[in-house]
């Protein structure tokens, strides 16, 4: 295998919060190849927005990455570089697609001129030539007449216009790596299958990688070749997008799976996934999924489970399932629901 | 509707919101935000109601509440008008009739505790005071999944999903007959929304309620919904069985929603229709079928841009605002004259959409 593109290696993101420290990123490591498309699936708090804000190092205080944790990006470790070199890295190497394209964008300056501004600031472009550049970026996002629609403000766009304006900005300077944090959430889904089209389509032209982040399993199915789960600020659950659908592994992920509603499939109640995700600033010993989990033993409490392999080197899960397979076969209540707080 | 009477039944609802400019506010034009709308909704049964933002599907549920004010139409509860009611007529209304919010934050007041949250409706209604509304208070939060003692807690200090389920609470508080649930689960994550799902499912079959259940994801309204509405532009442009629907759509708008939906399921290489651009502008919408400029039927032509087609019954059940899907009451004489060039032909892309 090839030196890959970006790799993280233990990344810990911790927020110094009034109630405590909120571990939302907890020791992280993955890769991503050069022309790859891997997603981050996970819910509300599992860390993997944090995860992406930290690649492209815009964690604020009361946030640090802590030391020890390692981002190498084409050879170099982000997480020590100093600023200007950084500038350098975002928005040229590595660029991000937001979730809401309304708030990302500025509302007093014409979308061309926020195009521009990206080969300005890193492609030493005169005036001219960025705005040229901008306004070919802006037709090949699909946007119709974009030498009118560039001289147009934000608001004069639909939520759809505006996600390609954002896109155009991201692959401005044909980054090595785009990370697209919920790029179609905000989106109809008619208007979103345009974007994901798009999306695959433009990373073709370009060979870009992309580092996918979503809480939508379709998404992940449709635009993935490589999927990492995570849960309470941890990777889960790694493996080929294929393998992630066909045969699960986590119970987290057969759950998240189990309680999506598909067309065509038969109307019986929902799976469900009992109580709610802990709290970032008390992560629960042992295994972080135990309480929701109908196959927990005691082993769950005392170990917090590491990533083993699953067949191959290719499938990791963080459950010691594992080990005692067998255990899979005599599925119990949660102990959430043993203690009557199911529905949280 | 086979002779039953139906517990809300709509027709035509208009409703448009005014569009005014300069200093004096004059008015300039009009959303049509609900564009003639005409459906039933039989008792216990859920009616979904699904659509892209802006179609009206929203304001369509807060109309026939009369939350909103209609601009014309009829809307019927149990054979009563509800549009000839006074405010105290009104009121009473309010307790057969129940809404469910999207926004579990902002539609629970944060500074009244949970328990005087739902205890409101009780008071309002005269349905129990003191004690026994206390007893009510706890029944209520343990049938929708939470803990007695939260009563005394208050709205910050649950997470999405517990909030939804005291929304749920308080609109069960009067034992209404019928809830509009406005995209109940549109804020929750995908576990949580599993959750409210099965709960709301556990107390239409515990309380024979009704409901109207709006959304904009299409697989969470075929789980729940026994008959879906589909909304474009302030029309209903399909109305069926859930089965039928999502089996075989005939409106190409339809198909082209259902097609859009990503399939958790990366085997499933499915056929997509790809609309062009976005949807018009309801203050200015296209003439004729409102979707034509995006329609991607092979006998589309001028006829579909000059003549408002009805929402006709294709097979038995099945409802469908398309003038080239046969059979039709739009002769094909009539679209000749109104420029058409292709007669109309059975037109299903997605035959085995998701077979």
């Amino acid at each position: 295998m090839t030196e890959p593109l970006l790799s993280v290696r233990d990344l810990r993101t911790w927020f110094y919060t009034e109630a405590g420290i909120a571990r939302s990123v907890d020791g992280v490591s993955f890769d991503v190849g050069a022309g790859e498309t891997v997603g981050i699936v996970g819910e509300s708090g599992c860390g993997k927005s944090v995860t992406a804000l930290s690649i492209l190092r815009l964690i604020q205080p009361p946030g640090r990455i802590e030391p020890g944790s390692v981002i190498e990006f084409e050879g170099r470790d982000i997480v020590t570089l100093d600023d200007h070199a950084m500038r350098d890295i975002r928005g040229n190497r590595i660029s991000m697609i937001f979730q809401e394209p309304m708030s990302a964008l500025n509302p007093v300056f014409t979308v061309g001129d926020q195009v521009a501004e990206v080969a300005r600031v890193h492609g030493d472009m005169s005036r001219g030539d960025a705005w040229k550049r901008a306004v070919e970026m802006l037709a090949m996002t699909g946007i119709p007449d974009a030498d009118v629609r560039a001289r147009q403000y934000p608001h004069q766009l639909s939520g759809g216009m505006r996600q390609r304006v954002l896109i155009a900005m991201a692959l401005m300077m044909k980054p090595a790596l785009v990370i697209a944090d919920e790029p179609t959430t905000a989106l109809d889904v008619t208007i979103q299958a345009q974007i994901l089209e798009l999306l695959v389509d433009l990373q073709k032209k370009i060979g870009t990688s992309i580092l996918m982040i979503t809480h939508d399993l379709g998404v992940i199915a449709e635009t993935t070749s490589r999927v990492i789960v995570m849960y309470a600020g941890e990777i889960v659950e790694e493996t080929s997008v294929d393998e992630l659908f066909a045969r699960p592994h986590h119970p987290y992920t057969e759950g998240l799976i189990g309680s999506m509603p598909h067309i065509g499939h038969d109307k019986d109640r929902l799976n469900v996934i009992p109580g709610t995700v802990p709290a970032p600033t008390d992560w629960p010993h042992g295994c972080r999924f135990r309480d929701r989990c109908p196959y927990s033993w005691d082993l769950c409490a005392r170990e917090h489970p590491p990533l083993y392999e699953i067949g191959s080197r290719a499938h990791v899960s963080r459950c010691h399932l594992a080990i005692e397979p067998e255990r899979r076969n005599h599925p119990h209540p949660p102990i959430v629901v043993q203690e009557g707080v199911a529905a949280a | 509707m086979n002779g039953v009477q139906p517990l809300v039944s709509v027709r035509n609802l208009r409703k448009e919101f005014p569009i005014k400019k300069g200093v004096f506010a004059r008015q300039v034009g009009s959303v049509k935000a609900v564009n003639d709308v005409s459906l039933d909704v039989a008792r216990g049964e859920t009616l979904g109601v699904v659509g892209e933002s802006g179609c009206g599907k929203t304001t369509t549920g807060r109309t026939i509440l009369r939350l909103l004010e209609p601009t014309s139409g009829e809307i019927m509860f149990e054979g009563r008008d509800v549009r000839a009611m006074n405010t105290s007529e009104l009121r009473a209304l309010r307790r057969e009739m129940q809404i469910i919010f999207q926004d579990p934050v902002s539609s629970l007041n944060p500074r009244m505790t949970v328990g005087a949250i739902i205890r409101e409706g009780l008071t309002i209604h005269k349905l129990a005071e003191g004690a026994a509304a206390d007893a009510r208070v706890r029944q209520l939060l343990q049938e929708v999944g939470l803990r007695a003692e939260y009563s005394n807690r208050y709205p910050h200090e649950f997470s999405g999903g517990q909030r939804q389920r005291i929304g749920i609470a308080r609109a069960l508080s009067v034992e209404p007959k019928f809830i509009v649930c406005d995209e109940p689960v549109s804020a929750l994550d995908v576990s949580v929304q599993a959750q409210v799902i099965n709960l709301l499912e556990d107390l239409q079959r515990e309380h024979n309620l009704t409901y109207m259940f709006i959304a904009h994801d299409l697989s969470v309204v075929e789980h729940i919904a026994d008959r879906v509405a589909v909304m474009y532009l302030g029309k209903v442009v399909e109305l069926a069985t859930s089965e039928d629907l999502y089996g075989t759509p005939l409106m190409p708008y339809t198909q082209a929603l259902l097609s859009a939906v990503p399939v958790a399921d990366p085997k499933a290489r499915k056929e997509r229709i790809i609309l062009q651009g976005d949807v018009p502008s309801p203050a200015n919408p296209p003439s004729g079928c409102v979707f034509h400029p995006r329609c991607h039927h092979p006998a589309k032509d001028a006829a579909c841009a000059a003549i408002v087609p009805p929402l006709e019954e294709k097979s038995p059940g099945h409802f469908v605002a398309c003038i080239k899907q046969p059979p039709t009451t739009v002769s094909w004489e009539q679209q000749k004259q109104a420029g058409g060039v292709h007669p109309p032909e059975r037109y299903l892309p997605l035959a085995a959409l998701h077979a």
